[in-house]
């Protein structure tokens, strides 16, 4: 057992030099080692949010609501068709669940299933008395879901982007939820801002019959809607909602550009349609010169004015009672697009950069003096052995340092508590050999034997040991979040090569002082 | 010099002689923990919870009375407001709020703006009540989950006694940590339920190897009495066992000292349950062995062989 071929303990060393170079780039200034090839020494540990700083959101996407336009939309094809048979019928308020037609004249059942199934591919009809139920397939319903998500991932990443922050990371998780990270973020309230927004600008035309408050008390015209005014809108001259077509006459999509201005000395927001919407934009300031013109964002009026002549370059400015941050929010925001459907925040965790800064300094204490205490009671404890397997426990922690580095594991503040508990633990091997060394000596076994026996005896016990702490860890990994799973990380990682250290680097070393010494006493 | 020894040589402590008061030590202290989890019940953090943590700093000690007064009077519910670590360092948390998670959003918004300009937000935190109760079920999961696996390996690895004894004591250890957060009101998150897994997988580790042993000695001492054996076994990894916890305390108080105020609550379940773990292997798990019968498995033919001998 104490014997080592040559390879063998050449490979030892090797582990131990690799461990020495990967980890090398993280005691050093960053930028140090040039970084092309991915598994080339370079690398940095990555740093968790809560050690850097910054913000991390988990955003929920609407789905239900993508359901329910589309729903809405295919209720409309498929009334149309039935109008065209001259089917009479009658829809009800499309749900998330599909859409509803109810046949008013029972001898049309037939054929209007037959127009519903026809009406779209992907759908399912059902249906009890003169109603029926269409619905998607689960692959269209898939699809749909799939596509708003990317739709929205993608403008989320042009609103985080327009942040001007390095790094930002977007993923799906899930079915229908969003993760944000931005590291180096000061103020998470302005991330909250632009990603709580759906900003789904529209214009439409204000009524010039009724007012809206009219129309509460005599009934809507036709066509019509009433919708609040916005915050930042005509709310301070003392109107609180307006009453709107329901017709969009140019939508938001048509947008090529908008950026905050002043007009007056005061912020607005400027705008430019792409041709066919500057064609449109034009046509209606034409021929609707007196009317309002409601500018809808999110279901609210954030400005009405009057149009007073037509406007054909396709450009035009949104004013407001708008801040300076609000001037700039709104034009990111359309300049970004809007979302497919509504987002919620289901989760923010943010830290400042002092916090971060503060707990790495904290954990770097705690684990050198960790350190300080166990390599101490080590070579007290164990003397000549304790210190092999203290230059072991360091080997580990570079170990565990150069394998976060290559796999590019994220280093949270519970992260640093496994590795000081690594710290506790990896000597634990070492502990079981070299007491069981102790044992056979004192069974009156040769200094040679027993250290010979007191690693063969020890080894399936350290298996046993830490492979139900790998089991723990492995749990925690997969179903932890975030600081969680570094913790678990660092912990596994930790568990792994102090195996390799604590077994066959003091081994290594043992066997150098037996072959040097050759001693006929060992005190332990 | 001759090295520390902390457990004397020729130990030889009679556990098992005193297993009857580990028994009652430790149904009282599992019964007490399953009582007070029931009745007073953990305190929850807002990862669990749901609701809102804030971090701030101010300039000079922080007026903690105004605070909870500017706070308490913006209409959201319980405001917790406690010095965090330093006397300008405060941590101020809010329950779930009612409605939806526009609503928590609306609160954060409410209380950001209620601190002004003068203090530095160092750390914010919002969980909604959906994320709230799916981590729950989720931290729900991972205990059980991994206490599942443990028992399949132990199993694996050993006769089934061993597998269910290790399996009791570590469910001791585990209720006997909640407890100890019950009683100390420390809060219970995310990183306090992971202290709680990595304490399961530290004490079935220290189990693990006392159980090792006796099943060596269960080879080798064909003879002897079981209680005898095990005694044996648990004296000679006592040294073994007291040396690991030793050092993994070690850094552990390193850390509680100087790791901050963030992980404190983490560290401390950590200390607390390894302690209780290696109580629990050594005066819990092999007496049991005794209770759920271990004999010794030997094949016919090898016993013939003895004999022969």
């Amino acid at each position: 057992m104490l014997y080592f071929t040559k390879w063998k303990a050449a490979l030892v060393l090797l582990v131990c030099a690799l461990g020495v170079i990967y980890a090398a780039p993280n005691f050093l200034p960053s930028g140090a080692f040039p970084t092309e090839a991915s598994y080339l020494p370079g690398k940095q540990i990555n740093l968790g949010l809560d050690l850097r700083g910054g913000s991390h959101m988990l955003l929920e996407v609407d789905t239900d609501s993508v359901l329910r336009e589309r729903y809405e939309a295919l209720a409309d094809t498929i009334r149309t068709d039935l109008r065209k048979e001259q089917i009479r019928n009658r829809p009800r308020e499309a749900t998330a669940n599909g859409a509803d037609i109810t046949i008013l004249s029972p001898e049309d059942f037939e054929k209007a299933r037959e127009i519903a199934r026809s009406a779209e591919p992907n759908t399912d009809l059902s249906g009890e008395g003169n109603t029926i139920h269409v619905t998607y397939n689960a692959v269209a319903r898939k699809e749909l879901i799939d596509r708003a998500i990317a739709q929205s991932l993608e403008v989320v990443r042009r609103r985080v982007d327009e942040l001007g922050t390095t790094e930002p990371s977007i993923q799906r998780q899930g079915e229908n939820r969003i993760v944000v990270q931005v590291p180096g973020l000061d103020d998470p309230s302005r991330l909250r801002a632009i990603l709580g927004r759906t900003a789904k600008m529209n214009f439409h035309l204000v009524n010039n019959e009724k007012t809206a408050a009219d129309a509460r008390a005599t009934g809507l015209p036709p066509g019509t809607m009433i919708l609040p005014a916005a915050d930042a809108s005509d709310k301070a001259a003392g109107i609180k909602e307006f009453l709107i077509d329901r017709r969009v006459v140019v939508s938001g999509d048509n947008l090529v550009d908008s950026q905050p201005t002043f007009s007056d000395g005061r912020p607005v927001v400027s705008f430019r349609f792409d041709a066919a919407g500057g064609a449109r934009f034009g046509d209606i300031t034409s021929k609707n010169a007196g009317r309002g013109l409601a500018i809808v964002l999110d279901g609210e009026v954030i400005s009405a004015p009057r149009i007073n002549e037509p406007i054909l370059g396709g450009n035009g400015i949104i004013t407001g009672q708008f801040s300076v941050q609000e001037a700039n929010d709104l034009s990111l925001l359309l300049r970004a697009g809007a979302l497919p459907a509504p987002m919620q925040i289901l989760e923010e965790r943010s830290v400042g950069p002092g916090l971060g800064q503060d707990s790495v300094e904290a954990g770097e204490i705690a684990a050198v003096l960790g350190l300080v205490f166990v390599v101490a009671f080590m070579v007290i404890s164990y003397g000549r052995f304790g210190l092999y397997a203290d230059i072991a426990l360091m080997m580990n922690l570079i170990l565990v340092v150069a394998v976060m580095s290559v796999l590019q594991a994220t280093l949270t503040l519970p992260g640093i508590a496994g590795i000081v508990l690594t710290v506790g633990m990896a000597v634990d091997a070492n502990v079981l050999i070299f007491e069981r060394i102790r044992e056979e000596q004192r069974n009156g076994r040769t200094v040679i034997n027993s250290i010979d026996a007191g690693y063969r005896s020890a080894m399936s016990t350290i298996l046993d040991a830490n492979i139900t702490t790998l089991i723990a860890a492995l749990v925690l990994f997969s179903f932890g979040s975030g600081p969680i799973k570094g913790f678990a990380v660092t912990l596994a990682i930790g568990i792994i090569t102090s195996m390799f250290s604590a077994i066959w680097l003091t081994r290594l070393m043992i066997a150098g002082w037996v072959k040097r010494r050759r001693p006929t006493e060992l005190v332990l | 010099m001759k090295p520390l020894h902390l457990i004397p040589d020729d130990v030889n402590v009679p556990f098992l002689k005193f297993r009857k008061l580990f028994y009652i030590v430790s149904l009282v202290m599992v019964l007490a923990s399953a009582a007070l989890f029931f009745t007073k019940g953990l305190n929850f953090g807002i990862d669990f919870r749901g609701g809102i943590l804030v971090e701030i700093k101010t300039d000079g000690p922080a007026d903690i009375s105004g605070l909870r007064d500017n706070l308490g009077s913006l209409g959201l519910g319980d405001v917790s407001i406690q010095e965090f670590g330093a006397p300008d360092d405060v941590l101020i948390q809010l329950q779930r709020q009612d409605g939806d998670e526009k609503a928590q959003m609306a609160a954060l918004a409410t209380v950001t703006d209620a601190l002004g300009e003068n203090v530095t937000i160092r750390r914010s935190e919002l969980v909604g009540p959906k994320v709230g109760s799916e981590l729950k079920e989720a931290g729900f999961y991972s205990v059980v989950i991994s206490l599942l696996l443990i028992m399949v390996y132990i199993w694996f690895r050993f006769e089934w006694q061993f597998a269910v004894a290790s399996v009791v004591a570590l469910l001791h250890d585990v209720v006997i940590t909640v407890g100890f957060f019950v009683i100390t009101g420390v809060q219970f998150d995310l990183a306090t339920l992971a202290a709680v897994l990595t304490v399961a997988g530290y004490s079935i580790n220290d189990t693990v190897v006392v159980f090792d042993r006796i099943r060596e000695y269960l080879r080798k001492f064909r003879k002897m009495e079981i209680p005898d054996l095990l005694d044996l076994s648990i004296n000679s990894t006592l040294s073994r066992t007291t040396m690991t916890s030793f050092t993994t305390l070690l850094a552990l108080i390193a850390l509680f000292t100087f790791g901050g105020e963030a992980i404190r609550g983490f560290t401390l379940a950590l200390i607390f349950g390894i302690v209780i773990g290696t109580y629990s292997s050594i005066c819990v798990a092999s007496p049991l062995l005794i209770v759920l019968r271990l004999k010794r498995k030997i094949p016919e033919a090898e016993e013939g062989q003895e004999v022969k001998a």
